[in-house]
């Protein structure tokens, strides 16, 4: 039952990183993009945690908080890019 | 039992995670989008730590998992404000269909600061 269970979660995932990737590409304005980009590494998050069930490898634990760390931390500084950019722009 | 909770648990943070993605290409601006994507993503690394948690009882195991919990919960908020303020002050436009923008002409002369009145 694991391995019918483990490979909807991954089709399920991609599918959804297809998506996201979709709106990446196509994203009319740059927010659009970083939203998108947010998304995607939170996918990635829930990827690496799925595959601690299919590996049984626990430590992968560790992936999965350094990229809640890094997606964090891009959103943020893009956040402050645009931001800025804006205020420049007027 | 536990295996069951676990399989439960990861296949309702997928779900959770595949509805998070379609909102994002489905949902007509960038603020619906980014509710859905911000919301719906957290429940869903929210759920697979669940299971893994489940899946992998000890110490170390449920402690990480609680600590990644705690740190995307309270982090996505954060930056989905971020986001979302930086784009209301680039002009991102609204949907057609939206009926409430409380923010509209409060940043229009000093466009860093909000006036309160």
């Amino acid at each position: 039952m694991m391995q019918s269970v483990n490979t909807i979660v991954i089709v399920t995932l991609t599918l959804a990183l297809l998506l996201a990737f979709y709106r990446l590409v196509r994203g009319p304005s740059l927010p659009d993009r970083v939203v998108a980009l947010d998304l995607i590494s939170m996918i990635i998050a829930g990827m690496l945690t799925a595959s601690v069930i299919r590996t049984r490898q626990p430590v992968l634990l560790d992936a999965v908080t350094v990229m809640a760390v890094v997606s964090f931390f891009g959103t943020i500084a893009f956040a402050r890019y645009l931001e800025r950019r804006s205020l420049s722009d007027e | 039992m536990s295996e069951l909770l676990t399989a439960a648990f990861l296949l309702v943070g997928s779900a959770f995670m595949g509805i998070a993605a379609l909102g994002l290409v489905r949902f007509p601006d960038l603020y619906t989008r980014m509710h859905s994507a911000s919301k719906a993503s957290s429940l869903g690394v929210g759920c697979l730590l669940a299971g893994v948690a489940i899946a992998y009882p000890t110490a170390m195991v449920i402690a990480k998992c609680v600590l990644v919990l705690l740190f995307v919960f309270l982090t996505v908020p954060v930056a989905a404000h971020m986001i979302g303020r930086a784009a209301y002050l680039l002009g991102v436009p609204l949907w057609h269909g939206s009926v409430a923008d409380d923010l509209k002409g409060r940043y229009s002369e000093d466009r860093s600061t909000l006036s309160s009145d």
